[in-house]
C-alpha cells in the first residue's frame, strides 16, 4: 500500500506542477476568473471519468486487467525512465517551468479577447491544460490501483495529496514552483512505474518471481542502478562524440 | 475534429514517445510470452529474464540517442 501512495504522489505532483505553470500563466495574463473556471470544468470532467471507469474496472477480473495495464504502465514508466537518464546525462534539456511560463504569458498575451469578465480564452487554456495533464494522472491512479485489491484508494490519495501540495504551493507563491526538482521525480517515478509495470506483465504472463511479491524491491533497486549506469555511460558517450566532432571540425 | 486529434495525440504521447523504443518493448513482450512456456527454463529465472531484457532495451535506446548527432 505504501509504494502505490508513494508512486501515486510522485507521479501526479510531477503532472500537477506542469499544469499548474499553465494555469498560472493563464491566470496572470488573462484573468483568475477564466483560469479557476477551466481548470474547475477539467476536474469536474476527469472526476466524472473516474466515476465512470472506477466501478467498471473493479468488476473486470483482476489477472486479466492487471496484464493491460502491466504493459501500459511499462511503456509509460520506461518512456519518463529514459527521458529523465537523457536530461540527466545532458542528452537533452531539462524541463525548466520558469522558461515555459515566460513563453505560456508571451504567447498569451498576443492573443485576443475580452480582459473584463469571463475570458474565453483563459476558460479553455486552463482547461485544456489540466485535462490534458489530468488525464496522465487519472491513468496512473487507475494503473497503480489495479496493482491489487483495494489499491485504487491508496492510489487515488497520494494524487489527492498531491494535488493539494500543489494547490497549496500555488496559491502561496503565485509563480511556476521552478524549484521542484522535476527530473529527479521523473527518474524516481519512471523507476517505481517500470518496477511495477514489469511484475505485473510477469504475473499476467503466469512468470515466476523469486520472492513473489518482495521482487517489486529488487526490480526498484535493478532499475536504478541500471538507470545510474546508463546516465554515466550516455554523459561519457555524448563527451567522446562531441569531442571527435570538435577535433574534425577544426 | 482538431480537438478529438490532440487528444488521441496525448494518449498515445503517454506511452510512446520514441517509436522503436515502443516497438522493441513489444517485441520483447511477445517473445517472453511466446517462447518462455516452451522452454525448460529454471522457474526462478522466468522473471529476472523478462526485466533482464527491457533493461537491455532502455540502455540501448539511450545509448541510441547519446550517438546521435546534436
Amino acid at each position: 500500500m505504501g509504494p502505490t501512495i508513494v508512486a501515486a504522489f510522485l507521479a501526479s505532483l510531477v503532472e500537477f506542477v506542469e499544469a499548474l505553470t499553465v494555469v498560472l500563466a493563464v491566470g496572470v495574463v488573462r484573468g483568475w476568473g477564466g483560469a479557476l473556471v477551466g481548470s474547475g470544468a477539467a476536474t469536474l470532467a476527469l472526476l466524472a471519468i473516474i466515476a465512470l471507469l472506477g466501478p467498471v474496472l473493479s468488476r473486470i477480473p483482476l489477472e486479466n486487467i492487471q496484464l493491460a495495464v502491466g504493459v501500459l504502465l511499462l511503456l509509460f514508466g520506461l518512456r519518463w525512465l529514459r527521458k529523465a537518464i537523457l536530461r540527466a546525462s545532458g542528452i537533452i534539456a531539462m524541463h525548466d517551468e520558469a522558461n515555459i511560463f515566460a513563453k505560456q504569458e508571451a504567447a498569451l498575451r498576443q492573443l485576443e479577447g475580452s480582459r473584463g469578465g469571463l475570458d474565453a480564452v483563459a476558460v479553455i487554456a486552463a482547461f485544456k491544460i489540466t485535462m490534458l495533464e489530468g488525464i496522465e494522472v487519472v491513468f496512473i491512479v487507475i494503473a497503480l490501483g489495479a496493482g491489487g485489491k483495494g489499491l485504487l484508494i491508496p492510489a487515488s490519495l497520494g494524487a489527492l495529496a498531491a494535488l493539494l501540495v500543489v494547490v497549496a504551493l500555488g496559491a502561496a507563491v503565485h509563480r511556476p514552483l521552478s524549484r521542484v526538482p522535476e527530473n529527479t521525480l521523473k527518474f524516481a517515478v519512471g523507476i517505481l512505474l517500470s518496477a511495477f509495470g514489469t511484475f505485473w506483465v510477469g504475473e499476467g504472463f503466469g512468470l515466476t518471481w523469486p520472492g513473489e511479491d518482495w521482487s517489486i524491491l529488487g526490480l526498484i533497486v535493478g532499475s536504478l542502478a541500471v538507470a545510474l549506469i546508463a546516465v554515466r555511460v550516455a554523459r561519457a558517450t555524448r563527451a567522446r562524440r562531441h569531442g571527435l566532432t570538435s577535433r574534425n571540425a577544426s | 475534429m482538431n480537438g478529438l486529434k490532440t487528444i488521441f495525440a496525448e494518449l498515445l504521447g503517454l506511452f510512446v514517445e520514441d517509436g522503436s523504443f515502443a516497438v522493441a518493448i513489444f517485441v520483447w513482450l511477445g517473445l517472453v510470452w511466446f517462447v518462455v512456456p516452451r522452454v525448460p527454463l529454471p522457474r526462478v529465472v522466468q522473471g529476472p529474464l523478462l526485466f533482464a531484457g527491457l533493461l537491455a532495451i532502455l540502455l540501448e535506446s539511450v545509448l541510441r540517442a547519446a550517438r546521435r548527432p546534436r
